[in-house]
């Protein structure tokens, strides 16, 4: 962190500022509440700085435009909510075969159908299990602040890159809408070359092929396998989760994005209350932090997962558990945002009786 | 000795997959010929489609990127906007253009991207088994308008080329066949004026095919060139229909 400057700002601007600081120069995207802060604000500065902004007529369209750019190497960007991110889904399947990088932001709303433009984590499986058809993974980064809306974009184009894959940010309404400070600092790590696999036109060297069409005998089972290993490696490099566990632990809650950040208010009261409560928030919901949740369960501690929806990534905290601790679940559907006082209350009602505060 | 025929530099020495009369191997050399008359293999990027000619970048010695079906205008608009001294073409079929992709196509053509699109119509979904185009004639067998296409079952063979030529944002568009010599010529010729159309940064340079497909037509390959002269044209009449001239660039 070089330079940096601290402005109040909102989610979806700190999100466009950070692509642009991280080297993004192309957006390709169709408006859509509540992430049309980010094509606004984009359309007025890329053009200013040699980039490209392109208003396409569908998100089939602008996903399409993205998979185009990054195949010739550019760092691009897409941007959606949650019907609009339905439909790019062939077209991320397409980008994961043909091993593209590529940003794709989803500021949530609610659904399903055109729901509503409420804050809401319902797309929890579509991020996490891939989305569209095929065998295979996207990487997603949940943040829970404006700051993070900031610093995990910047990680998105460089995870992007690193892997070869679309990198997904998870946001929601309340995180993409709301201001708050940010730090806007100035990336280091240099973008790696890519003219050793980008169609950048067969200058000298024979044509290369940027594809998921694999027909031969055994192709395709090798290149799903070859997408495995990759997929391997990221679970073991990229895990990121914040755990903050106190000595003594009676229950921790596990939430992501906005839910982490309301039910941290209820934590830290609750701590300051003399309990002894823990906070598990995955940063990273694929790869999912397993290890980390298991450890804690192994440690029989009971744990109470928080969400913007009807219990979604309740399933993997389940998995990784396996059984090893009580999982409790506090879901909150769309349309009521529950404050720090309802988890509280939740957090209250699953504490072990009987060992009230000191 | 003096070669008089030779394969195009930019075309690799496999050979073709197409079936006996199909005119998709014709339309790969015209098209290879003019990377090489314009000499732009160096800097070639192709958005390949899906249909037929999904395995074009086996046969062409460029880069090609290939895309979902339907949105090779759509992957190409991001490669020439991120590489604009990149000269970049798109290759696609009836229904990948027609059907699935007909948004993609128009919005790209309105918004002027500087493209070349190579339209090859065959009537009919070739690569999935013959099904019915968007480009059926009235009364064409396929095998799902088994009675033959209909006009209040199915609507009307559709005319891309006539509806493109509408926007502003296309410099050159062009229907042409390649049944008979005089016609292939032609096609050269349109598929140069295309490729000039984006070397000028005129817009889309568009070019409509008409092609055989004697397998999912179910004739002879020599039946099936005379049914492009005897039922093709008579609805899809061939000719220039649109030329931005040089002074009024885009
Ligand atoms: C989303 C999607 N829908 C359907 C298909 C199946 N499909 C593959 S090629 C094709 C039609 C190709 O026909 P056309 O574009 O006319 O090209 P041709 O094969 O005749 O050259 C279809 C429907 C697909 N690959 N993807």
């Amino acid at each position: 962190m070089s330079e940096s400057k601290v402005t109040f700002e909102k989610g979806n601007v700190a999100l466009a500022k950070a692509a642009v600081a991280a080297g993004c120069r192309y957006y390709f995207g169709y408006p859509i509440t509540p992430q049309s802060d980010i094509p606004e604000y984009l359309s007025g500065v890329l053009p200013r700085i040699g980039g490209q902004f392109v208003q396409a007529e569908s998100e089939v369209a602008s996903i399409n435009m993205l998979l185009g750019a990054g195949a010739t190497g550019k760092r691009a960007m897409t941007s959606s909510s949650s019907p609009g991110i339905s439909l790019k889904q062939e077209g991320i399947s397409y980008m994961a075969g043909s091993e593209i990088p590529a940003v794709i932001v989803n500021v949530q709303r609610s659904g399903p159908g055109l729901g509503g433009i409420a804050p809401s984590q319902g797309d929890y499986f579509q991020a996490t299990r891939g989305g569209g058809h095929g065998d295979y993974r996207v990487i997603v980064l949940a943040p829970a602040s404006v700051q993070e809306m900031y610093d995990l974009t910047v990680l998105a184009f460089e995870l992007a890159d690193a892997y070869r894959t679309p990198v997904m940010v998870l946001a929601d309404a309340m995180i993409g809408m709301m201001k708050e400070p940010l730090e806007e600092w100035v990336p280091q790590n240099p973008e790696p070359a890519k003219d050793d696999w980008a169609a950048t036109g067969a200058a000298g060297r024979p044509g290369r092929r940027i594809k998921s069409l694999y027909l031969g005998d055994g192709e395709l089972a090798e290149h799903n396998w070859k997408l495995a290993q990759k997929y391997e490696r990221i679970r073991r490099e990229e895990t990121r989760v914040q755990i903050e566990l106190p000595e003594g632990c009676e229950l921790a809650v596990v939430a992501f994005g906005s839910a982490a950040r309301i039910a941290k208010s209820a934590v830290d009261r609750l701590n300051d209350e003399g309990r002894r409560v823990g906070y598990v928030r995955p940063i990273t919901l694929w790869p999912f932090p397993e290890e980390a949740i298991r450890r804690v369960a192994e440690q029989g501690v009971p744990l109470l997962t928080v969400e913007l929806n009807t219990g979604q990534m309740v399933e993997d905290v389940r998995l990784a558990v396996e059984g090893r601790a009580p999982v409790h679940f506090a879901g909150y559907p769309p349309g009521y945002l529950p404050s720090p006082d309802d988890i509280y209350d939740e957090i209250v009602r699953r504490l072990p009786a009987g060992k009230e505060a000191a | 000795m003096k070669p008089v025929f030779v394969r195009p530099q930019s075309l690799t020495d496999k050979p073709f997959h197409f079936c006996p009369g199909c005119h998709h191997g014709v339309i790969h050399r015209l098209v290879a010929e003019a990377i090489d008359r314009f000499g732009v293999r160096e800097r070639t990027i192709a958005a390949a489609s899906v249909g037929c000619s999904v395995f074009l970048y086996d046969y062409f010695d460029i880069d090609v990127v290939e895309s979902p079906h339907g949105r090779a205008p759509a992957v190409a608009t991001g490669i020439k906007r991120t590489n604009p001294d990149k000269f970049v073409f798109i290759y696609q079929g009836d229904g990948d253009l027609a059907a699935i992709g007909t948004a993609e196509i128009i919005h790209a053509a309105n918004r002027g991207e500087n493209l070349t699109v190579v339209f090859v119509n065959n009537t009919v979904y070739g690569m999935t088994g013959g099904q019915m185009a968007p480009t059926t004639l009235l009364g064409q067998p396929t095998t799902t308008s088994p009675y033959g296409r209909e006009f209040g079952q199915d609507g009307y063979p559709i005319k891309m080329t006539e509806m493109l030529a509408q926007l502003e944002g296309v410099g050159f568009a062009a229907r042409v066949a390649v049944d008979t010599p005089a016609r292939l010529a032609q096609a050269r010729k349109a598929v140069f004026r295309a490729f000039e159309t984006q070397l000028e940064e005129k817009g889309m340079g568009f070019v409509e095919i008409l092609s055989s497909c004697p397998t999912n037509w179910g004739m002879k390959p020599l039946e099936a060139v005379r049914r492009i002269e005897r039922e093709m044209i008579p609805y899809f009449p061939l000719g220039v229909y649109k030329e931005r001239k040089g002074s009024d660039a885009l």
